[in-house]
């Protein structure tokens, strides 16, 4: 597993539950008490265990967490990157969700070897969108339904997404799309600050 | 059908709304050079006013395949590719192409952002709506903005790797008992001082305590411990800043002392350390009584340099300063 997903994961943990949490987590995982490097690749099954780990000793569903997980991914305000990156998908929401058809390619380009499951958008009725999350990566499908609800806040859109997990690590999520234009978006400038 | 009809036609007329919607950033010049027309993306460009009227010098400054001011010039690069930049945003650097229309109708002039020009262009303040949907300017932004980001974290983590580095050498060369430097250090040290070949003098100490066994044995090895700090802080407050002091293990120390070749400064500073030493040090409400012996040697003795005779010899010193009754200093004497 890619480092910088690992790390998200403790980011999300330590600023969310607190450092001595995050620590009982790793601990109760057996993981090391070092930080996960952002650039190194870890054994897949490390997420797992840190992700059981903190379910059980939070007492939360795995796809509540992980749904907070995907939220906190784009709204933490002190790590503007993934949010700024999502954006340049598209000018609108409905634009953002046709480039997620792209996301995989689109992270492959600067991390080779992060590695996440090709997405594929389909349209089953007027504003009523599916995303089928390929295996590879337990659980992302409930990251993305928080990851999705956060960006349509953030384009000003309304929506309600819905995970159904399909075994073997594939998902289905269904979108439904009340608004692309449901409120200002957040501003967002091509060029980011210095 | 007739074969005719199926033919592509060479000609279409296209609505300004259109041409904007396809070429935002587009030039249409008259017969004269004159700007009759520019796209909304060029337009914002230009500082939100469209360069009507004007003569397209004013406006882009052509750079290749070379300098142009003449419309004649410019229709001569006809098909040709060019690269420009405007003049008054000299860092938005542009890729052009140049289109005959129908006699009297004047040029067309499409230009797009060079890759340096999108940085530029986004700090200028366009938005994604400024760029055709075909454009793949925003995807460039993205990546050199994802590209910077990834580049920062690898440099975060060397950064983070050479702090641990630094970190661990510097353990590996101190003696964490006292925290003055060991003996892997001392011999870094003596590398040093030996290698020039027109080496700075300077003088080795081998301290050794006298009585500590005892210390250790009466009181406990607490008590042992805080005669060992006790006595490191002494050696760094009896030497001078710029001299190393390091503990060997055991109650066994070596001082090399920098810039010197005066056995009178050798054998002023091993006399304070005798001083301070003999003076009982507390433990407890304890009274812990040591002293040292002392062997020195200077490298003004010597034609060569060699670390391991310097220090062998200032051993031998010291051994001589032990058996003649200890609590006393010896400079080793090279046989004449």
């Amino acid at each position: 597993m890619h480092g910088l997903i690992n790390r998200s994961i403790q980011n999300f943990i330590c600023d969310t539950y607190g450092e001595h949490i995050w620590k009982t987590t790793a601990a109760d995982a057996g993981i090391a008490p070092e930080d996960f490097e952002p650039m190194l690749l870890y054994e897949d099954a490390v997420t797992q265990r840190m992700v059981d780990s903190a379910c059980r000793l939070l007492g939360r569903r795995r796809a509540d967490l992980l749904e907070d997980l995907g939220t906190f991914l784009v709204t933490d305000p002190s790590r503007p990157a993934l949010r700024r990156l999502l954006r340049f998908g598209g000018r609108n929401f409905l634009c953002f969700l046709y480039s997620l058809d792209d996301l995989d390619d689109r992270l492959r380009i600067p991390l080779a070897d992060l590695v996440v499951p090709r997405l594929a958008l389909g349209q089953v009725a007027a504003g009523v969108y599916t995303l089928e999350v390929a295996p590879g990566l337990p659980g992302f499908g409930h990251v993305l339904v928080g990851l999705l609800r956060a960006m349509a806040d953030d384009f000003g859109a309304l929506i309600t997404p819905h995970c159904h997990e399909l075994g073997s690590g594939r998902a289905a999520l269904r979108i439904e799309l009340h608004e692309n234009r449901f409120a200002e978006a957040r501003r967002f400038t091509l060029a980011a600050a210095r | 059908m007739s074969a005719q009809s199926l033919a592509a036609p060479t000609r279409i007329t296209l609505e300004a709304a259109l041409l904007d919607w396809l070429m935002p950033m587009h030039l249409w010049l008259d017969g004269k050079g004159r700007i009759r027309r520019s796209g909304a993306t060029l337009t914002r460009l230009c500082d939100g006013t469209a360069p009507l009227g004007r003569h397209f010098s004013e406006v882009v400054e052509v750079r290749r395949p070379h300098s142009v001011s003449e419309i004649a010039e410019l229709m001569s690069l006809d098909g040709c590719g060019m690269r420009l930049v405007l003049r008054e945003h000299r860092d938005i650097a542009l890729r052009g192409v140049v289109g005959l229309l129908p006699e009297g109708e004047g040029v067309l002039v499409n230009l797009a952002l060079g890759m340096s020009g999108v940085e530029a262009a986004a700090r200028a303040g366009l938005t994604m709506t400024d760029f055709a949907p075909t454009d793949q300017s925003v995807d460039l932004l993205y990546l050199i903005e994802a590209n910077a980001r990834v580049t920062a974290a690898w440099k975060e983590m060397s950064i983070r790797q050479r702090a641990a580095r630094l970190a661990a050498e510097e353990q590996a060369f101190t003696d964490t008992l006292t925290g003055l430097k060991n003996r892997r250090a001392l011999e870094a040290v003596m590398d040093r001082v030996t290698a020039p070949e027109r080496p700075a003098p300077f003088a080795v100490m081998h301290v050794d305590l006298d009585y500590f066994k005892a210390v250790n044995d009466s009181l406990g090895h607490a008590a042992g411990d805080h005669v060992l700090h006790q006595v490191a802080h002494i050696l760094r407050q009896e030497t001078r800043s710029g001299d190393f002091v390091a503990r060997l293990g055991g109650d066994e120390f070596v001082v090399v002392l920098r810039d010197c070749g005066d056995r009178a400064l050798v054998e002023r500073i091993a006399g304070r350390i005798l001083e301070r030493l003999e003076s009982p040090l507390r433990f407890d409400g304890q009274e812990c009584r040591i002293s040292a012996s002392i062997g020195s040697t200077l490298s003004s003795h010597y034609r060569r340099l060699q670390s391991s005779r310097l220090l062998g010899d200032a051993d031998r010193a010291l051994y001589r300063s032990k058996h003649q009754g200890r609590g006393r200093h010896t400079i080793f004497q090279p046989e004449t």
